[in-house]
């Protein structure tokens, strides 16, 4: 039994779809999904925990061997990724689409169940996946299944969210399918492993350019990398509370992971680093990604969008942590995709729970809300906290070895730039806080904090956010473990 | 001569333009869904010559047949996946398309904007 888990892995949640529509009850399914995605979470412990001590493993399907069939390989990276989604998937999935409240008709929930199991299979399975077109399979089931999770947002700009999110992620997928096709012209494989060996041997061919950028700028656009960012912050700002919660917190963080795998194992740092020197497109641009992502959140009047363009910016911290290379800086590249997710998540459901209560998620909406809703304020604090990286929280962690990462490098300027940003996110975290803590509420009436089974979720994640500040063994070990896989190191 | 005997190479190029052009040119919608659908036909296009081994025949093995080329038939059952991918989000795209056009009665993007911005003028005018 325990051999096929990795299968197992994907093809649970992936079954549990089409069995969410057949369950016509809205409670039942919901039991029903949110178990699965506990077994999820409990599986992907168990891999997690089986790659760290006895390292990869290699799952091959119907027992057809590595470059004809399909392969599933984990090792610390992928596992640590799964663990990161499925953990974000249980954790945010009890809150329900109710949260989002009359967005979706009576009788009708048993759907929003199977879409979401749907695109937490696509995004498992894009992790897990060793072989390259798998990859575009599974991504575009997860793409797929978010554009109709984006559309049943509350409003109806929520169509055309989802509508641009589909244009510019088909392209993308797209993208990503004609850098597969080029790299089989080239090696006549498509498994990873095989690839990483052929790879080399027709190095230097332009075919091969061309499928590295294909793959990687697919890669991009739907990892919302700077200047393909924008179908981003409509997406999260009009999708359902709960949906936005966790597309923001694992979509980015498995992108960021193929991105990752591209980069060090498919092509390797020589032919990325020294004979292409994308350090010097990608470098500018995820510092872009920062200040521009942190201004444009200072400016927005909606904490949805506000959210979203500290999304864009700290995706620019994980790029960041990506051109350096070296083993501080993927490892703090790793650590702030685990610790984002967490505080992103967090603050999607505190977004949800505001929107619970007053209806809107305007700024301006939320004057007086620390005496209205104190509990989910509080949360708001802890997370805005977090992400501008106080020590104490998980921010702190990430920028710690982003900026060691640049001091090894040698690049002064670019570590004086990381700790420089933090005082945007100051700026923004700081225009939410102050409304809510020092400004009259409109009416004093409603004192009426979050429902207690929205609370507990949100608490959960913020919690996390101070536990992983705190106690980094967990979350550092592993993205150290992963980033020394990554460059070739020897633990 | 090397340029000419790549011809099906620049027909999937011209198309895959074609079809990107359309998307990003076009207000409506449909028509945005129909360049789509141009762009994504074209990598299909560019998988299937890639499979083809010049002389070769459908890889069927067939008892007695001695030095026959066959052509590659991974990259023809790596389309037929694709073929469905393209099925599901022109089906998606269509049905956020209908929804799109019931809310706010039309298809035309520039129009959307502006009763995107109208409305939002009047949720701002109504709480100041």
């Amino acid at each position: 039994m325990s051999t096929h888990v990795p299968a197992l892995q994907v093809v649970v949640p992936l079954l549990s779809a089409p069995l969410c529509l057949l369950i016509r009850n809205a409670m039942a399914a919901r039991v029903f999904a949110v178990g699965v995605t506990w077994a999820c979470l409990a599986m992907s412990a168990w891999l997690l925990h089986a790659v760290v001590g006895a390292g990869p493993i290699e799952y091959a399907f119907g027992g057809w061997p590595a470059p004809w069939g399909i392969v599933y390989s984990v090792d610390s990276l992928n596992a640590y990724v799964l663990v990161i989604v499925s953990a974000i998937a249980s954790v945010v999935l009890p809150v329900g689409p109710g949260a989002a409240a009359h967005s979706i008709a009576e009788g009708r929930e048993h759907r929003f169940y199977a879409a979401f199991l749907a695109c937490l299979a696509g995004l498992l399975g894009v992790t897990i996946t060793g072989d390259a077109f798998n990859l575009f399979v599974f991504l575009e089931i997860s793409s797929l299944a978010s554009y109709t999770l984006i559309a049943l947002g509350p409003r109806r700009k929520a169509l055309t969210a989802a509508f641009s999110y589909l244009v510019v992620g088909t392209i993308g997928a797209t993208f990503i399918l004609i850098g597969v096709g080029l790299m089989y012209q080239m090696t006549g494989t498509l498994n990873m492993a095989d690839l990483v060996a052929r790879l080399p041997a027709v190095e230097g061919a332009r075919t091969l350019l061309a499928a590295f950028a294909f793959f990687s700028v697919g890669i991009s656009i739907k990892l919302a990398v700077f200047p393909m960012h924008q179908w981003l912050p409509n997406a999260y700002a009009e999708a359902p509370a709960v949906v936005s919660a966790f597309l923001a917190s694992t979509t980015t963080k498995v992108f960021y992971y193929v991105l990752l795998r591209i980069v060090f194992t498919l092509f390797g740092v020589g032919f990325v680093f020294e004979e292409l020197h994308l350090h010097f497109l990608l470098l500018p641009l995820s510092l872009a990604a920062i200040f521009v992502g942190s201004t444009a959140a200072i400016f927005q009047k909606d904490l949805r969008r506000l959210l979203a363009y500290s999304s864009v910016a700290q995706i620019g911290y994980m790029t960041l942590g990506l051109t350096f290379a070296n083993l501080t800086g993927l490892t703090g590249g790793i650590v702030h995709l685990f610790n984002h997710a967490l505080t992103k998540g967090g603050l999607f459901l505190v977004a949800a729970c505001v929107f619970r209560r007053v209806g809107s998620t305007t700024i301006d909406g939320m004057r007086g809300l620390g005496r209205r809703m104190p509990w989910t304020t509080a949360a708001f604090v802890v997370g805005g906290l977090a992400l501008i990286g106080v020590p104490g929280t998980v921010g702190f962690v990430s920028k710690w070895y982003l900026v060691l990462g640049a001091i090894d490098k040698g690049w002064y300027g670019i570590a004086f730039l990381v700790v420089a940003s933090s005082l945007l996110s100051v700026a923004y975290v700081w225009r939410v806080i102050e409304v809510a803590y020092f400004s009259e509420a409109p009416d004093l009436s409603s004192r009426k904090d979050a429902p207690l089974w929205m609370l507990i979720p949100t608490w959960i994640l913020i919690g996390a956010t101070l536990y992983f500040g705190l106690f980094t063994h967990l979350s550092v070990g592993v993205a150290n473990q992963a980033a020394r896989r990554l460059l070739g190191i020897a633990p | 001569m090397e340029i000419l005997g790549l011809w099906n190479y620049w027909i999937v190029i011209v198309m895959m333009m074609i079809g990107l052009y359309i998307v990003m040119s076009r207000e409506n919608l449909i028509k945005k869904m129909m360049g789509l659908n141009i762009f994504q036909v074209s990598v299909i296009l560019f998988y299937i010559s890639m499979g083809k081994v010049e002389g070769g025949t459908p890889p069927i093995i067939v008892e007695g047949a001695k030095n026959v080329v066959y052509s590659n038939p991974l990259p023809h059952v790596l389309m037929l996946t694709a073929i469905v991918v393209g099925v599901a989000t022109t089906a998606v795209g269509l049905a956020l398309t209908v929804r799109i056009g019931e809310a706010y009665g039309s298809l035309e993007e520039n129009k959307i904007v502006e009763l995107d911005r109208e409305a939002e003028r009047e949720a701002t005018g109504k709480a100041g």
